[in-house]
């Protein structure tokens, strides 16, 4: 059966290694989407909070804001996650007004497995159900901790026998399960330890949880300098030989041109050893999305503009 | 405690490493951190003598490789002298190589700080265990320098290099123990191991309890309270220990270098992580900057810069000139590679000069800064490894 279109499902978890540009592809899909007619909220899971960073806009927080016509940016908090919870299903008082309470309780949390996870996967899930957007993408933790929050249905399940939260984790697990409305996206660049990372979690990913991993962003991809040819003509105008009337031609030193250009080439050269590697090593059905190295001088809202563009491209829009 | 000198200030990698018998490689997660703990070690060892460790978290294989062995774990592996030989080198002392493994080293403590073999057993067999220990209190930060503590103290080495887990936060390593003293003398511990009756004649802590027991189950709250209870037995020792490994963390035989590179995110981590060094009073050795691209993309008004627009203007032209010269009838296909090395220049002086601005930015930074340049290849062997040592050395 044919995967539905990524932006066709309901909630997308972007996810990849510390580094590699996960909230820059998280910021860029949910724009896509945005542009596309979809209502889109995008969350931040960790508090580093740097996701206003790609859009230019304030500071996100629980209370989802638009920022755009039709996009969403929120943060997970999962006090407050935990207030809303009780206050919809419980209708208890918001632990706010309970101070230390409410402390304690992030203690045991923090403490007991699979709690904190359950907040925010079963936040980000009652969003899907109560179809409030089209389409939540989520800024995920990084690929180390990524498995314990996809799978903290199953956690909660097998750790806790009686009590709400067991009820609730039936239609999160079903929502997460359901490969027509929620997959995982890996972001990777072409390196080595980003890689194997990947191909480590996407193992992980279909041994310890429900989720289907819809597919791999490749960011950074370097450009292919030289076609079929061009190489070699290259290789005769940087030979020692040919020195002198090259630098005659082009009016002095014409080393560090040369220079740069074979440095481009071996790096392009190397990394695509590491993803022939990542090719090799996956499901040749899930999609490989690549995103090209940003050379100019862009960031912001601007950049994340131009990962939009490019996975845009990449979709077959 | 017999400190070697080091009053005089270090001005290269080697003088540090001379001076330090433990080395902290730290920095945000994919600059090379543990490639380059590794090749300061194998430097150390090929030019200091005496036995030098390199304790890492999460290895590539191919630096397991690169240090002539299948793979390495918990327990110390000597990297085998033949590796040395095939890099063209005869080593004065011996390298080391231990992986940092999680799971196993909080078995150990456990076993090392439970009051008797039987709590011990209960600890280890808790379902709550593995969970627990994989999360709360940045437990890896804490392991990771617990394992550095036992190490050093065990006394088998001159010189350990450790490199640290990647962190989301830099604060987590350095606190990391004296966090785990608190957790243990906490008030909320104390709250979670009342015995659950008594808890419920407590009225300050009873809506709590009343709220808990609706969501997660009063048998779950036993399990949690039954785990730390059984856990609290191992206070006394865990506190003690978690001060030494402070103590261990602020002497002056130890020293930290921030490894980054020049991309805006984990150079900016990099500069916080130097403050906080020095705010903390941590020693703060070096600065090594990995990757960076070569000086001559920095100089944007020097000559390569005007080249690089000229041609790019004029690569028809040149084409003309240089086709016959290379041997090439067909001068549009020279044009077309000449205008993508006239633009690929002009793409990487843009970020090579963002690299100097961020490198500008680092500020404060300490008196030895180290930069390696950017490796057209990946290291596969130790002699890769030690010719990207030698650009840190001296």
């Amino acid at each position: 059966m044919r995967p539905p279109d990524l932006l066709d499902r309901r909630l997308i978890f972007v996810t990849g290694k510390g580094g590699v540009g996960k909230t820059t592809v998280a910021a860029g899909l949910a724009l896509l989407a945005a542009q596309r007619g979809k209502r889109t909220l995008v969350c931040e899971v960790d508090a580093k909070g740097n996701l206003a960073d790609f859009y230019e806009s304030g500071p996100s927080s629980f209370d989802a804001r638009e920022i755009q016509p039709g996009l969403f940016t929120m943060a997970m908090d999962t006090e407050r996650s935990l207030d809303e919870y009780l206050r919809l299903f419980l209708r208890v008082p918001v632990m706010g007004r309970i101070g230390p309470i409410a402390r304690m309780f992030d203690f045991v949390a923090t403490a007991a497995p699979g709690v904190k996870e359950i907040l925010t996967v079963g936040k980000l899930c009652y969003e899907v159900r109560e179809r409030h957007y089209d389409l939540v993408v989520v800024d995920a933790s990084p690929t180390g901790h990524v498995v314990g929050q996809l799978a903290a249905p199953q956690a909660i399940n097998s750790l806790v026998q009686v009590g709400l939260i067991r009820s609730q984790t039936d239609w999160i697990l079903e929502i997460l399960s359901d490969p027509d409305r929620t997959g995982l996206l890996i972001v990777t660049t072409p390196e080595e330890m980003p890689v194997n990372e990947t191909i480590e979690l996407s193992a992980r990913v279909a041994k310890e949880t429900t989720v289907q991993l819809a597919g791999i962003v490749v960011n950074r991809v370097l450009p292919e300098l030289f076609g079929r040819g061009e190489e070699e003509v290259f290789d005769r105008l940087s030979d020692p030989s040919a020195k002198a009337t090259v630098d005659a031609a082009m009016g002095g030193d014409a080393g560090p041109l040369l220079a740069g250009a074979r440095l481009a080439v071996t790096l392009r050269r190397t990394r695509a050893v590491h993803l022939d590697h990542l090719r090799e090593s996956v499901d040749p059905a899930l999609p490989l999305l690549y995103v090209p190295y940003l050379f100019a001088r862009t960031h912001g809202l601007r950049s994340t503009r131009a990962v939009a563009e490019s996975l845009a491209a990449e979709l077959g829009y | 405690m017999a400190s070697r000198k080091v009053e005089q200030k270090a001005t290269s990698i080697e003088q540090l490493m001379a001076a330090h018998e433990i080395v902290v490689a730290c920095g945000s997660g994919g600059v090379g951190k543990t490639t380059t703990a590794a090749a300061a070690a194998a430097m150390a060892a090929v030019h200091h003598g005496g036995k030098v460790l390199v304790l890492t978290v999460d290895p590539a294989k191919r630096l397991a490789n690169a240090l002539g062995l299948e793979g390495f774990g918990n327990a110390a592996s000597r990297v085998p002298p033949e590796a040395f030989k095939q890099a063209g080198v005869r080593p004065r002392g011996q390298l080391w190589a231990a992986m940092l493994d999680t799971k196993q080293s909080w078995d150990d403590l456990v076993n090392r700080h439970a009051p008797d073999p039987t709590t011990a057993r209960r600890i280890l067999e808790n379902p709550l265990y593995q969970n627990i220990t994989g999360r709360f209190v940045q437990s890896h930060e804490y392991i990771a320098v617990e394992r550095l503590y036992e190490l050093h103290s065990e006394g088998d080495y001159d010189l350990i290099v450790v490199d640290t887990p990647p962190t989301r936060n830099a604060l987590d390593f350095l606190e990391a123990p004296e966090r785990m003293a608190d957790f243990f003398s906490s008030r909320l511990l104390r709250l979670l191991t009342i015995p659950y009756q008594s808890r419920l004649v407590n009225f300050a802590t009873k809506p709590f309890y009343q709220v808990a027991d609706r969501i997660l189950g009063t048998q779950f709250l036993q399990d949690i309270a039954e785990f730390f209870i059984l856990f609290q037995t191992m206070s006394p020792g865990f506190v003690e220990r978690a001060k030494a490994v402070t103590r261990l963390l602020h002497d002056r035989r130890t020293t930290f270098v921030v490894v980054t590179t020049l991309e805006a995110a984990p150079a900016h981590e990099a500069e916080y992580f130097i403050d906080v060094l020095s705010s903390k009073k941590f020693h703060l050795g070096a600065v090594v900057l990995n990757k960076v691209l070569p000086d001559y993309l920095r100089d944007e008004k020097g000559e390569a810069a005007r080249l690089a627009e000229g041609l790019d203007d004029n690569a028809a032209e040149v084409a003309h000139v240089l086709a016959p010269a290379v041997g090439d009838e067909d001068a549009a296909q020279v044009q077309r590679v000449l205008t993508e090395v006239a633009e690929n220049f002009i793409r990487f002086q843009l970020v090579a000069q963002r690299e100097a601005e961020q490198e500008a930015m680092l500020g404060r930074i300490p008196d030895v800064v180290a930069t390696v340049p950017y490796f057209d290849t990946d290291i596969f062997d130790l002699a890769g490894l030690l010719q990207l040592g030698e650009k840190i050395w001296c």
